[in-house]
């Protein structure tokens, strides 16, 4: 189930479920808005977040001009260190990667820590297939690999399931405890959690985490987490694996510093996650606890036929989740609805580079370009640029639907002949200001039913622009 | 097979990159840069003397649930952490790292305690172990792995104390990476620890104590500074 066979393709009907499904409207109504308070508390507490973010789009740009360059350097450290980078092309790949490791090392179960490349992979039910058990331990992703169901947000994935849904699951699931223990309260939940979990990160073989940053200079890799269930899946089990793009690697530790104090704000709205872990090939000689193999799974899945394109840009993402939460879009749909890992406007811009425009090809037109993405991304990612790039590549294949390209045929036909175009705007103007008569606004429309369902339309008031611009003299005399 | 792979990747982000045969120029701007340890903007907030970084880093702490007791000489150590114990309501087994700088805080002065060493245990409810540094800018512990220092003494128990001297307190990341490179070694685990653990996961409202620790506790040794 936690496979994420795409089904971006059904968006909109996926989004009209969304719109009606009243759980999920509680859910979402609820959870929005906190994370745009604190986010806004945050950046307004350190005078130099704006700052910090221009040199954090610059550092990312610097890397990506040069990521061959700094790709290999990291590889050289971790090989250095003891540890082992394993390229992958693919998600395919990247699977058969993990399992060699997995079986080599006689793995029965496997601790989890978040990791967005783990869903791209479609890790679990991989290792499910091959009677490896998978155990997430991350709070959300935990519910929700319970639940068979994948994240709706990439830093919150239960942000969908309401606390009762949680009760209810918790009780099914955790059958070996006493069914008239008493389970009301989040807090209770998260004890509940943090029990069952503390036998697994004991027995577990080997421990899979994702990662924020690779470091070319030393050849670490970097989680940040609040919950600690990165460091007790890395830090327990005989290996760890990491699964990391590769556009994760940044120069250096300072350039790693400067971007975790963009990331953090823009995501909880905290000054500094919890725990921020730099983890350097497996345990030294001395050491008395710490894993004895370290794995780097380094994942291209079509991110190299981005470098040197328009695209580029989506490549300094790192994965903080402030566009999802400051989006009308996602705010009213949620992440599911998108159909493939990535939601929000990240999302629409990632899922169709990587896995195709004819899977994908709804997702950017799910924006108003009311353009909060892009004024709260902390890497200063134009991503409403980068949507009409995809909407214009929807158009050049073929692939927008018929009533799309029809409609904008006729408005083409029209545009190019001025004197019918004035006559065919000006009459249903003239026509809806009349119909609508006093109250200035349609509460129903014929063949708009979808729009006004949601809400009112308010009706063309005077005459079109054209006419009231040539009624003032038009361009000559305004432009004095 | 990742062979191939790597090969493929690396010539394909190569001939992307578009810089032709001869990158003897990229290459040198990425050694340049790799060695040069060049800083973005340090916050302001952080560039004060001793005591005011002491003060900034009490007040982030405390600011995500982290407590911190003061005390003026490590003799005090001891004392201080029976008396969090005990106001805690909390049990006197200690967990300890063989750390050279907590065998100098005068134990014998607490023989309530009872004080085991090595790496931590899945029963084992409190530890201490000692930092290597203080960020103020936001009240965070860097912590090393090492023979001296196992990491899940960090993560494992329900209350996890941290002993911090005055001398170790630095305003920035930045300074506190510049400090261990003067030490030569990179560990394998780096931990920077904000307060204790924590989630929002269920409906978006925060509780302590997700995996790791429920509570932090740092005695701050101002002693040296």
């Amino acid at each position: 189930m936690s496979v994420h066979n795409p089904t971006s393709h059904r968006f909109p009907e996926n989004a009209r479920k969304a719109l009606g499904d009243e759980t999920l409207q509680r859910g979402l109504a609820s959870a929005k808005v906190g994370f745009r308070i604190r986010r806004s508390e945050a950046a307004a507490r350190l005078p130099e977040f704006e700052t910090l973010r221009d040199e954090s789009r610059d550092i990312k740009n610097h890397t990506l001009a040069h990521i061959d360059l700094y790709l290999e350097a990291f590889e050289k450290r971790v090989v250095e260190r003891g540890g082992h980078v394993h390229w992958a092309a693919d998600a395919a790949e990247a699977r058969d990667a993990v399992l060699t490791i997995c079986r080599a090392a006689g793995a029965k179960t496997v601790t989890k820590g978040k990791s967005m490349i783990s869903e791209e992979m479609g890790l679990n039910a991989f290792l499910e297939e091959n009677g490896i058990e998978p155990v997430e331990t991350d709070l959300g992703e935990y519910i929700i690999q319970l639940r068979h169901e994948t994240p709706s947000h990439i830093i919150a994935p239960a942000f969908h399931v309401l606390k009762e849904q949680v009760i209810e699951t918790f009780r099914k699931e955790h059958t070996h405890l006493d069914p008239d223990r008493v389970i009301e309260e989040a807090r209770e939940l998260q004890d509940e959690a943090r029990q069952v979990l503390r036998e697994r990160f004991l027995a577990a073989d080997v421990g899979i985490t994702g990662a924020n940053f690779l470091i070319a200079e030393t050849g670490s890799t970097v989680i940040v987490t609040n919950e600690g269930n990165g460091d007790l899946t890395q830090t327990l089990p005989r290996v760890h694996i990491v699964l990391a793009s590769l556009e994760k690697v940044v120069p250096t530790l300072e350039d790693a510093s400067t971007i975790l104090r963009v990331l953090a704000r823009s995501a909880t709205g905290q000054e500094y996650t919890s725990y921020t872990t730099f983890s350097t090939g497996p345990r030294r000689g001395e050491d008395a606890d710490g894993p004895q193999e370290f794995h780097v799974v380094l994942l291209d899945n079509g991110r190299t036929d981005l470098i040197g394109t328009e695209m580029q840009d989506v490549l300094r993402c790192i994965r903080c989740g402030a566009c999802m939460n400051h989006c009308p879009v996602f705010g009213a749909i949620g992440g599911h609805a998108y159909g493939w890992v990535y939601p929000g406007p990240i999302g629409a811009v990632l899922s169709p580079a990587l896995i195709g425009m004819e899977e994908a090809h709804h997702l950017p037109n799910a924006s108003t370009f009311c353009g909060r993405c892009e004024e709260v991304c902390p890497m200063r990612i134009p991503l409403p640029k980068l949507m009409r790039h995809l909407r214009e590549r929807e158009f050049e294949k073929g692939i927008s639907p018929a009533t799309v390209r029809w409609g904008l045929a006729v408005w083409a036909w029209l545009a190019k002949r001025p004197a019918l175009y004035r006559l065919a705007t000006a009459l249903p103007i003239r026509l809806m200001a009349m119909l609508a008569g006093r109250k200035g606004r349609f509460r129903r429309l014929p063949l708009a039913g979808g729009w006004t369902s949601q809400r009112d339309l308010t009706a063309p008031q005077g005459p079109t622009f054209q006419a009231m611009w040539d009624r003032k003299g038009g361009r000559r005399e305004s432009s004095r | 097979m990742s062979k191939a792979s790597r090969d493929a990747i690396l010539n394909r982000l190569r001939s992307a990159a578009r810089r032709g045969g001869d990158d003897t120029s990229a290459r040198a701007t990425v050694e340049g840069r790799l060695k040069a340890h060049a800083r973005g903007t340090i916050p302001a907030r952080g560039k004060l003397d001793r005591k005011g970084l002491i003060d900034l880093f009490t007040e982030q702490a405390t600011a995500v649930d982290a407590t911190v007791a003061r005390v003026s000489a490590l003799d005090e150590v001891p004392a201080a952490v029976a008396d969090y114990l005990r106001g805690e309501n909390l049990p006197t087994g200690l967990r300890m790292a063989p750390d050279l700088k907590l065998d100098a805080c005068a134990w014998d002065k607490a023989p309530m305690l009872d004080i085991s060493y090595g790496k931590a245990r899945p029963e084992d409810q409190v530890t201490v172990t000692g930092a290597f540094a203080g960020i103020a800018e936001s009240g965070t512990l860097m912590l090393l792995s090492g023979p001296e220092s196992p990491t899940t003494l960090n993560f494992l128990p329900d209350t996890h104390i941290v002993v911090l001297r005055a001398s170790e307190m630095v305003g920035a990341y930045e300074d506190a990476w510049d400090r261990l490179r003067t030490t030569g070694r990179m560990p394998r685990t780096v931990n920077f620890v904000t307060g204790p653990s924590r989630s929002g996961d269920i409906e978006q409202t925060l509780h302590l104590g997700a995996h790791g620790p429920r509570r932090l506790h740092v005695v701050l040794v101002e002693d040296d500074g």
